[in-house]
């Protein structure tokens, strides 16, 4: 069920469809009153559609390379309604985010005996510490072992947050002083993990921004610190952005992506108006995999992403 | 591969260069790019489109000036729309009677907490007594967060033990306000979701019980199209006074401050530009737009170096320069003087990217080391080295490396390097006596 431990099972699509598609509206409704009945593929409708991509945060090369794509299907006279226009539109998008990683996002594979490490990082305020809770809370569903890691020993009461979604979830989470080393921390919850043979070992970071590179190099000790207890760890590494996120995405993602290796994008706040369509950016020019949404505040409001889904409840 | 708005207008404005007219073919090429360049900034698109159909009439129109260049004339037109469009700067607002009440609003995670003990800091340096509090009663340990935030601060929260109705919260903080005769009240609220109907009637509610005398919206400075949204509903619902765009020591342009400042007509106020509580400072209108135009942060580089920079040893590099006789010792001086600015790859960030500085490469990190290492150098030099570098032979340069712990390939790139300033001084010396800096003409004209 949890794609940290296998392949995503599209068990709670429909859910993130409804919840996608109430905030799609106005993309879709765009898009419907751009397509329905009788109209004319012209330039005009091609201009009021490139509007509404761009609102969707996709950027305007990637809104270029869709359009240009649709446009010239249209000049071969392969399109020629509105219905053909979307369903081309669709594969578009659905291409691109169901397209192979490249060297990006791979994530390591079994772990053995050894517990299964995973860093949520990103910039502040994206909603780290809560996707750790909603992480925590499937991999028990799963029936997998968890032990949280309050390495964001930065941010005021931090460690607080964190320690009450670890009650919530009824895991254990290793902690030590505010200010403290986060390497050091990690370290403490890996070797605990082993030592109690727990499956899974969530790391919560302190938000940092991309462009600072000593945030940046303490991201790096971590990992190098997690690889001395287990070999491979961390196995993911998961980057935390928020739906409402514009352009700066993409530098989000290339810096971490630099670093630290990013796995996969974890796409949160997609319950507002906002798109997340800088996602679409993303795979398509570092091929990062999107692995999860969050869609509202409660336990159980994170669902794994599947492409199809995504783009068929923009347009519906 | 990105290219932000600063390099994307300066690659359409030198493609205008040498133009005589400025021609409605090269208009457009000009409009597209700013178009491009302004969406990768994060401008909404409608807005977008509304500045630059402005811009394209007023290029075009009868408001030429025979004295500009055609590429100087659009990069005056864009810049005055963008200021236009930002306002004046704008002063904080007070209530007539104490306390003043400010109310912090905004998405979840834009940076209400943070900004909340920023601006309680910043009160107390501008001789108020701030009081702050949290009504945030949903997100675990909001609460807490503050309360660490105002101790560490050394500043006082009014904890609200046991309370949890945000209404309660309010009314036991102004009480504990006129007790503790603090002046400003600062409410930093849950973050919540515009569309969320019974929060923000939530909201409406605290509104009507504090009459606050600021209701600011705290937007991140990474977002993107759906700013347009959010600060539309908010202020709908609130009646937005003003704005705090956080998080802009990132690379963000913060082309939302555009979008928001459209919908709502409110202004930004503050912007954060660090972890650190006192990373907060007053927003001036014109210079993001002149660092969006890409002349980089020169007034807060300016306003660096005045509180940095030793006056009396300014007038003294002064008089040196005009006599020539800028030694070793200078140079060393001059190194301190940079490092006391703070951190140099900001620095850097604040120089613009035309002109003279057009070709330093910005994303190279600079090398703090590297500087200890040219101290240290030039501190294991002899007074009459330092003050006359030609007597440095071969010898002493081997001595030299000894001391300071380096090489002497350290040591010739170091003498290279005060050769080369010695160079530019000189030249730049004579410029400026002769009142021609034309490459710094360019830009001081826009």
């Amino acid at each position: 069920m949890i794609t940290l431990f296998g392949p995503p099972e599209p068990t709670l699509l429909e859910r993130l469809k409804e919840s996608v598609s109430k905030t799609r509206s106005q993309l879709a409704g765009t898009v419907e009153t751009l397509l329905a009945g009788e109209r004319q593929i012209d330039p005009a409708l091609l201009a009021e559609l490139e509007t509404a991509l761009l609102s969707a945060d996709l950027g305007p090369r990637t809104t270029r390379e869709i359009l240009s794509a649709v446009k010239e299907k249209v000049d071969r006279q392969a399109l020629t309604d509105g219905a053909q226009l979307k369903a081309e539109l669709k594969s578009q998008l659905v291409g691109i985010l169901q397209e192979p990683a490249g060297s990006n996002g791979k994530s390591a594979a079994e772990t053995g005996n050894d517990p299964r490490v995973t860093f949520i990082v990103g910039v502040n305020g994206t909603g780290k510490t809560t996707t750790i809770g909603k992480l925590a809370n499937r991999l028990r569903k799963e029936g997998r072992s968890v032990v949280l890691c309050a390495a964001d020993t930065f941010r005021a009461a931090a460690i607080e947050q964190l320690a009450i979604w670890a009650e919530r979830n009824g895991v254990q989470m290793i902690r030590q002083k505010p200010g403290a080393d986060p390497a050091a921390v990690v370290y403490d919850a890996v070797a605990a993990a082993k030592a109690r043979g727990t499956d899974a070992v969530l790391v919560d970071t302190a938000g940092r921004l991309h462009t600072k590179s000593n945030l940046m190099a303490e991201l790096e000790k971590m990992k190098r610190t997690a690889a001395k207890l287990v070999a491979g760890a961390p196995h993911d590494i998961l980057l935390v952005m928020d739906a409402t996120t514009g352009q700066n995405g993409l530098n989000q993602a290339r810096e971490f992506t630099g670093h630290v290796g990013v796995t996969g994008i974890v796409l949160t706040k997609l319950d507002g108006t906002a798109k997340g369509g800088i996602v679409v950016a993303i795979a398509r020019e570092l091929g990062l995999p999107i692995r999860f949404v969050g869609v509202g505040e409660k336990i159980d409001d994170l669902v794994p992403f599947d492409a199809q889904t995504f783009v068929d409840s923009m347009f519906e | 591969m990105f290219e932000n708005l600063t390099d994307k207008l300066q690659r359409v404005f030198k493609n205008l260069r040498g133009q005589g007219k400025l021609s409605a073919e090269h208009l457009d090429a000009a409009l597209g790019g700013l178009r491009e360049a302004m969406l990768d900034a994060d401008v909404n698109v409608a807005v977008v489109d509304e500045i630059l159909q402005r811009i394209g009439e007023k290029a075009l129109g009868a408001e030429v000036l025979l004295t500009l260049s055609p590429d100087q004339h659009v990069v005056k037109i864009v810049r005055d729309e963008l200021g236009f469009l930002l306002g004046d700067q704008s002063k904080p607002r007070f209530a007539s009677r104490p306390p003043s009440v400010w109310m912090l609003v905004g998405l979840q995670g834009s940076g209400k907490t943070t900004t909340t003990g920023k601006l309680a800091k910043w009160l107390a340096s501008t001789g108020h007594r701030p009081l702050v509090v949290s009504t945030d009663v949903y997100r675990p340990a909001a609460r807490e967060q503050l309360a660490q935030v105002a101790k560490a601060i050394g500043l006082p929260c009014w904890a609200a033990t046991g309370m949890d109705k945000p209404l309660d919260i309010v009314r036991g903080a102004i009480r504990e306000s006129k007790l503790s005769a603090s002046d400003v009240v600062l409410v930093d609220t849950a973050g919540r979701l515009h569309i969320d109907d019974e929060l923000m009637a939530e909201l409406q509610m605290l509104k009507r019980e504090l009459q606050p005398a600021e209701i600011l919206f705290i937007a991140d400075a990474m977002i993107g199209q759906d700013a347009v949204r959010s600060a539309g509903e908010f202020h709908k619902r609130l009646g937005l006074t003003g704005v705090v765009l956080t998080k802009l020591d990132g690379d963000a342009r913060g082309g939302a401050a555009l979008s928001i400042r459209k919908v709502t007509g409110a202004p930004v106020k503050f912007v954060g530009i660090g972890e650190k509580y006192d990373a907060i400072e007053p927003f001036y209108p014109d210079r993001i737009v002149s660092r969006i135009l890409g002349m980089g942060d020169v007034m807060t580089l300016i306003e660096k170096a005045e509180q940095h920079i030793d006056q009396k040893k300014a007038a003294e590099l002064a008089r040196k320069l005009r006599h020539d006789d800028f030694t070793l010792e200078d140079f060393r001086d001059q190194l301190a003087q940079l490092k006391k600015m703070g951190p140099l790859e900001q620095v850097m960030g604040m120089l613009p990217k035309v002109g003279p500085f057009a070709n330093i490469p910005r994303d190279t990190q600079v090398d703090e080391k590297r500087l200890k290492h040219v101290e240290a150098i030039i501190n294991s030099m002899t007074a009459e080295e330092r003050d006359d570098h030609s007597l440095i032979d071969g010898k002493r340069r081997k001595r030299i490396a000894r001391g300071s712990g380096t090489s002497v390939q350290q040591v010739n790139e170091v003498l290279r390097q005060y050769m080369t300033m010695r160079k530019m001084i000189k030249q730049y010396g004579a410029a400026a006596a002769r009142g021609k800096l034309r490459g710094l003409g360019k830009f001081s004209g826009m």
